[in-house]
């Protein structure tokens, strides 16, 4: 980029920023505004301002009142952080497991305008978790569904969908109508993608995860003042400059995930929105004071106590996205310049056999039927799935208990989950969920040497997947 | 007397870190002082005793890549950001609290 396109993209990030500035101090005067008319009804000065048509003496329509009344007397929130909430905009990242909970209660809190942006559609396994979503709606549209719950809860508020996923083209048009951002996405992608974007645009991000037991939540870029500025809140580069390895980023749909856990992380999030809409936080002049360090909040279900606050290191300086030295650009994200899965890696099926060192799922049922040699098939998933459903015969041999000490390559040694009446050449099949985990038991079983007396050590391919596709319809798809 | 050498501390794991860790979360340690060259003990070091003395697990990818602490884990000293504590030259006093968090992505 020459120097002439530099500097017309920081001139556009502070014409950006000035606008928004602008917009703030519009809002604060209209607060204001709301205020006096709050507190003085009779000044006739300020009853002659008011709608021509409706003529109404007060700020809120009469349902609001009652609708918002118990969160109003809360001292932290009153009159002026109920208009607050109600001139905000919010964007929730992602219709799941966070999304559903933080939309919820975001919407029964008069949060004026919702985005929702997800690309998925409703599926049973989403079900105990998210709960916008019924058994009715299976198949729609996750942001539809959404949308449809929260209009039947509070009809009065301006609702957005947006039905394909945020990507770095599409992102700058979407986040840039809005006051605030929740990133209740599910991988570290899409999270690079929301953080840069927020920065660009100087929005707060409100960002939580969870997994199995656990959960996290931080608030980045609050306050969202400009890049290269240090007393803004840092980014989610400041806290995590490198993206996890692949294999070690773990799905709800693989690792497994409790409903109230990804619930409360949600729950968590929607407060922390309220929270910065409701103080007038939201945007950089309005959190001058104080600057605190950024922390990140810490559930564990299994912990006592269950949450824990860390603290966390302020802006990067040299940071990619929030720096001075940053190299990134508005022009540069939405051009597609960046790509942030390649950044992040992808998680490729394994695929380490040779077409002999593997058989069908049908194939095998063929020769478990017909009896013909005895053989032993060993099953890697991990216990909790094996209890879940198995086939008739298999021993389960956890794939996680391959990783410990007990089980070392080459010590010559039999294996005790062999059965001593095994003769020894006889053949060891492998199988695990999808075929991945299967293939490097399969690997290493052999490396130990268990295949020296001819016996054939193969993997099931496909797995457990293939099994019920080729073999047993009624296997529980769980 | 081994006692006046060593110091106690406390290392937790959590976001699934634990799993390298034979699935426990919290482990009561205690430390020689001094590494082999004589110098106090730092977060670095404890790191590669970890990896050596308490992992079992064969991952050890999972927890230190290129000898670092592997990306997408904090590292916590008495709750903060090590970041804010020298990173790995932070020499170990008596009853820290060093947290390792993995990451989460799920949503
Ligand atoms: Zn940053």
């Amino acid at each position: 980029m020459d120097s002439a396109t530099k500097t017309a993209e920081r001139l556009r990030i502070q014409i950006a920023a000035t606008e928004e500035q602008l917009k703030n101090l519009k809002g604060q005067l209209a607060d204001l505004e709301a205020q006096s008319l709050g507190n003085s009804f009779q000044n006739v000065s300020v009853q002659e301002e008011l709608d021509p048509v409706t003529h109404e003496k007060w700020p809120l329509a009469a349902e609001d009142y009652k609708r918002y009344g118990r969160q109003m007397i809360v001292p932290n929130i009153g009159i002026q952080g109920q208009l607050r909430l109600k001139n905000a905009s919010v964007l929730i990242v992602g219709a799941g497991g966070l999304g559903c909970p933080a939309a919820a209660y975001i919407a029964g809190a008069g949060v004026g305008t919702i985005g929702i942006v997800d690309g998925d559609e409703v599926e049973t396994s989403n079900l105990h978790r998210q709960i916008l979503h019924s058994t009715s709606k299976v198949g729609m549209k996750k942001v539809d569904s959404a949308i449809l719950y929260l209009k039947s809860l509070n009809p009065n508020l301006k609702y957005n969908a947006h039905t394909s996923h945020l990507t770095p083209e599409n992102s700058q048009g979407i986040v840039s109508q809005y006051d605030l951002v929740l990133d209740c996405t599910d991988h570290p992608t899409s999270r690079y993608l929301i953080s840069d974007i927020c920065v660009l645009l100087q929005k707060p991000l409100v960002s939580a995860s969870a997994l199995r037991t656990d959960g996290q939540l931080i608030v980045l870029n609050s306050p969202p003042l400009l890049a290269g500025n240090e007393a803004g809140g840092p980014c989610y580069r400041c806290v995590f400059p490198k993206p996890p390895p692949a294999e070690s980023v773990v799905s709800c749909g693989d690792g497994g995930i409790l409903g109230p856990v990804v619930g409360v992380m949600g729950v968590l999030q929607a407060l922390e929105a309220t929270k910065l809409i409701a103080s007038g936080k939201l945007t950089s002049s309005g959190s001058e004071e104080a600057k605190k360090d950024a922390s990140m909040l810490l559930f564990s279900t299994n912990s006592n106590p269950p949450f824990r606050s860390v603290r966390l290191r302020s802006r990067r300086p040299k940071c990619f996205a929030c720096s001075a030295e940053a190299g990134l650009t508005l022009e540069g994200l939405s051009s597609g310049s960046l790509d942030y899965v390649l950044f992040c890696g992808i998680n490729v099926p394994v695929s380490i056999l040779g077409r002999d060192e593997r058989i069908e799922a049908k194939e095998y049922a063929k020769l478990k039927t017909e009896n013909r040699t005895d053989h032993l098939l060993v099953d890697v998933r991990e216990k909790v799935q094996f209890d879940i459903c198995s086939i008739e015969g298999s021993v389960n041999v956890p794939f996680s208990s391959f990783q410990g000490s007990r089980f070392k390559e080459g010590d010559g040694k039999q294996p005790t989950w062999i059965p001593q009446s095994l003769p020894p050449d006889a053949p060891i099949y492998v199988v695990c969920r999808l075929g991945n985990d299967s293939q490097v038991v399969t690997k290493r079983l052999k490396e130990s040497g268990l295949n020296k007396n001819g016996r054939y050590i193969g993997d099931i391919k496909g797995g457990l997947k293939s099994w019920k596709e080729q073999v047993d319809s009624s296997w529980p798809e769980y | 007397m081994s006692s006046a050498e060593d110091i106690p501390i406390i290392v937790e794991f959590t976001g699934g870190l634990e799993m390298l860790f034979a699935d426990e979360r919290k482990h009561k340690l205690s430390v020689p002082a001094k590494d082999s060259k004589g110098d106090a003990v730092t977060v670095g070091w404890l790191v590669e005793y970890l990896c050596d003395e308490l992992m079992r697990d064969m991952r050890k990818e999972m927890f230190v890549l290129d000898g670092h602490v592997r990306p997408g884990i904090l590292v916590l000293i008495n709750d903060a950001d090590w970041e804010l504590e020298g990173e790995a030259t932070y020499a170990l006093q008596p009853n820290d609290n060093i947290l390792f968090v993995s990451t989460l992505h799920g949503g």
